[in-house]
């Protein structure tokens, strides 16, 4: 029952886990030093091995439980996490990845492979690791082979020592010692000694107390946590320590405290090749790994009860819902305006204000910081690095900014394209950059920053920069400019998102396809953004995409012209001035506004749209921006404030650049919202013209 | 050893009828209450090995039963299994205080039902 629900959560779960143990590794091959990023990854695996049991992914549960007994070496610092280490370790999560994602395409041999490849690596460390006690022979500081390594089953098994004591009330709980006596029993050989330390006198002995403690010596083939399953309610009340026993450990001290304060600060653990056997009181590995489990079982913990995981359909429902509402709270709007029932205008004023708060709450729910997408790429660098054989410093800012769930994951791919172009074609070789006086190592930074309704990402790289005269010479050649054609730098780098444009002298398997940019201006233009590039020769290229917010509602301002209405994004709107008399007489020849001393151009749209009736005798100009640009649209009326709810232009409509969008108005009609980036770049492109013809003139 | 019996509050049958089937088939005696009202009458008048209970119940909730059960002698050394939901941390927290002792994430499988019950309550 319930099996795809349950294996879905797991997968889900798994892909957060695998994620944090990248990043972990990564993490760990700059700071090789910094052992609680040895931790975290020990502790994903640790859980994913876990719930992978549980739900039923045997396969991934067996692999992830082998790579762990790897990993467990260079936790306990027999092994060091070399630079090689890290590498097979992250091909071992890829494995794990894909046994949970797409267990068809897994190939048993090759995660076998990964696992001997792991085993040989953390081996070889451990030998190579000159910290083996000088008193320990040679021979001793080998590690035992690890169990479960290879598909068979484990040897002759090991001997822990188990000593638990249940809180006293635990009893009238129905806490039952004897049980657990048995289950643990069931998992080997067992010797159990009653710890009768605690028990009071007589008189102060409570008969419904449990005043016992016990110590249990037990071989087993099962792992630890088989062990820590027979306790699994009770652990966090009540005394337990498990640690493997060696066979010249010092007898039972029937008084000796038994420790396990959980609060107890964390204690490196020893190296096991020098460490003597564990005394009762003595931090032992088995005690961090039950700070491990319970930091782990925490975290999740705290999380839980400020998150929630809902299916993205439902989110997307939630939003079609408020749309509609947003909607038939403007069609209220409207019927309260042209009422003169001051109760109905009440209403409809609450209702707009929590709608509006009703949205804007909608809306934050499907925000997503962008952090967990830059992560990803720190492996796709990692990667890259690696088979290019340039050294490249990977920078990133701002992962705390939040788009819309929906973009974010569009953004993956363009991302992914630009970072590999700003690597591959960007960043010179290490001999080409200490020619060229730079550091040897390139960088590549990616930044996140929220401004006003957008997000700017930026993929900076200190690289070559673009070369406008090959960019050029290759367009020309490709047919996509005449020779001739006067082009500014910045129209020129706007041509490698054409179709079929590739400056790459030679095609890599990386990138340079000339395939791929012109993938990465569609994504971009679909999720209504933008891409702005500036390079310098010399000093690298800074690609910019401008992401809205969200892509659902917009907070739109309301114009008329002629007898139709549009929408213009509020978040582009500047300000609303009236188009004064004298500027208007003057039709044609200077289209331009003095605002406050800066000349903007604008655009009638009357004439733009071809509205056939007489213009009203008061003409209005919004001014909108967009990046560093302004233009003034000439409007008849600015009827107000708007919640736009977007929806998509029909297929036959997409090549309209004026539009991105229509929207429904509260009285059913439908009003196109206009695309101000695509406005603004055609009033400055008149704004040229018109410059060079007064110039023209002036000569 | 005679049959165990497992009192199973839920409000909601389907999960009633899971639990019964599940712990019958493997031999144990199944006493089934819709709310927490009901169930603490049918846990201090049987003689019962465990409690399996749902926290989101009308009448009384499981929060609730535990706490009055708990303060009533017959509940002595009888565990209380909690069916909870991912998000309900503090409430299992609160439960754990009022005196349940383990706990089942919902959804749950048939074997890891039986697999708790067998931890807490014995075959």
């Amino acid at each position: 029952m319930m099996s795809t629900e349950q294996s879905d959560v797991f997968r889900q779960e798994a892909r957060d886990l695998l994620d944090s143990l990248e990043q972990a590794l990564l993490d760990l091959e700059q700071k090789p030093d910094d052992y609680d990023l040895v931790d975290t990854a020990f502790r994903a695996l640790h859980t994913i091995k876990g719930s992978g049991a549980m739900f039923g992914f045997d396969q991934v549960a067996s692999f992830a439980h082998a790579f762990e007994a790897a990993f467990d070496r260079v936790r306990k610092k027999q092994a060091a996490p070399s630079r090689d280490l890290i590498a097979v370790a992250l091909v071992a999560k890829d494995y794990i990845h894909t046994l949970i994602e797409t267990p068809e395409k897994a190939d048993a041999a090759a995660g076998d492979e990964v696992l001997v490849a792991l085993r040989q690596i953390v081996e070889a460390g451990a030998q190579a690791k000159p910290t083996a006690a000088p008193a320990s022979s040679p021979s001793a500081a080998l590690l035992p082979p690890l169990e479960m390594l290879a598909p068979a089953p484990a040897p002759a098994g090991q001997t822990f020592r188990v000593r638990f004591r249940l809180q006293p009330e635990s009893l009238t709980m129905g806490a039952n010692p004897l049980l657990m006596l048995d289950e643990l029993r069931s998992l080997g050989s067992a010797t159990v000694t009653a710890l009768t330390d605690k028990v009071p006198l007589l008189g102060e002995l409570k008969a419904e107390h449990c005043h016992l403690g016990w110590e249990v010596l037990l071989t087993t083939a099962q792992p630890r946590e088989a062990i820590e399953d027979v306790f699994m309610f009770l652990r966090d009340d009540m005394e337990l320590e498990i640690a493997p026993a060696s066979e010249t450990s010092a007898p039972i001290e029937e008084a000796s405290p038994i420790q396990a304060a959980p609060s107890e600060p964390k204690a490196q653990p020893a190296p096991a090749e020098t460490a003597p056997p564990p005394a009762p009181k003595a931090k032992t590995p088995a005690h961090d790994d039950k700070h491990a489990a319970q930091a782990d079982k925490k975290k999740p913990a705290a999380d839980n009860t400020s998150s929630l995981r809902v299916p993205a359909e439902r989110l997307n429902e939630l939003m079609d819902r408020v749309g509609e509402l947003v909607i038939a709270q403007s069609r209220l709007n409207q019927i309260a305006g042209a009422s003169s029932d001051p109760s109905l205008k009440l209403v409809a004023e609450d209702l707009a204000r929590l709608a509006s708060g009703l949205r804007d709450t909608t809306m934050g729910i499907r925000m997503v910081p962008i952090g967990s997408l830059f992560g990803r790429f720190r492996r796709l660098v990692h990667d890259l690095s690696r088979e290019l054989g340039k050294g490249v410093e990977f920078e990133t800012t701002g992962e705390e900014t939040e788009l819309d769930k929906t973009v974010v994951e569009k953004l993956a791919d363009p991302l992914v394209h630009i970072i590999r172009n700003s690597i591959d074609h960007g960043l010179e070789s290490g001999a080409e950059r200490l020619a060229a006086g730079k550091a040897e190592g390139g960088t590549v930074r990616l930044s996140a920053i929220h401004s006003g309704a957008e997000v700017a990402i930026a993929i900076k790289d200190d690289g070559k920069g673009l070369d406008p005269v090959r960019i050029r010479a290759k367009a020309e050649e490709a047919g996509l400019i005449a020779p001739d054609e006067k082009l500014t730098d910045a129209q020129l780098y706007q041509l490698i998102f054409r179709p079929g444009f590739s400056t790459a002298r030679e095609v890599t398997s990386i990138s340079g396809r000339g395939v791929g940019m012109d993938v990465v201006k569609r994504t971009i233009d679909s999720l209504r953004g933008s891409i702005d590039i500036a390079s310098k020769v010399g000093d690298g290229t800074t690609v910019t995409l401008r992401l809205p917010l969200t892509l659902a509602i917009i907070e739109g301002m309301l114009v008329r012209v002629g007898a139709s209405r549009y929408s213009i994004p509020l978040s582009a709107v500047e300000e609303c001035v009236e188009l004064p008399a004298s500027v208007d007489a003057a039709s044609s020849g200077r289209n331009f506004l003095n605002i406050r001393g800066g000349l903007v151009p604008f655009l009638r749209l009357r004439e733009l749209f071809g509205v056939k009736s007489a213009p009203e005798p008061y003409q209005k100009v919004v001014i909108v921006s967009a990046g560093e640009q302004r233009v003034g649209l000439v409007v008849d009326q600015i009827i107000g404030n708007n919640q736009t709810v977007i929806k998509s232009l029909s297929k036959l409509h997409a090549k309209l650049q004026t539009f991105s969008g229509a929207t429904i108005l509260g009285d059913g009609t439908v009003a196109l919202i206009l695309d101000v980036v695509h406005l603004v770049n055609f009033g400055q492109a008149y704004e040229q013209r018109l410059r060079s013809e007064i110039v023209g003139r002036a000569a | 050893m005679s049959a165990k019996t497992v009192l199973s509050i839920d409000d909601s049958p389907s999960v009633r009828q899971m639990v019964r089937m599940t712990l019958s088939m493997a031999g144990y005696q199944v006493i089934e209450a819709g709310d927490g009202k009901e169930g603490f009458e049918k846990a201090s008048t049987n003689q019962i090995n465990a409690v399996v209970t749902d926290l989101n119940m009308p009448v009384m909730n499981g929060l609730e039963f535990i706490r009055t059960f708990r303060a009533h002698p017959s509940s002595k050394g009888v565990p209380i299994i909690l069916l909870t939901t991912e998000s309900d941390d503090e409430l299992k927290r609160q439960a754990k205080e009022a005196g349940a002792i383990a706990w089942l994430v919902k959804p749950f499988k048939q074997e890891q039902l039986l697999a708790v019950i067998k931890k807490v309550a014995g075959a």
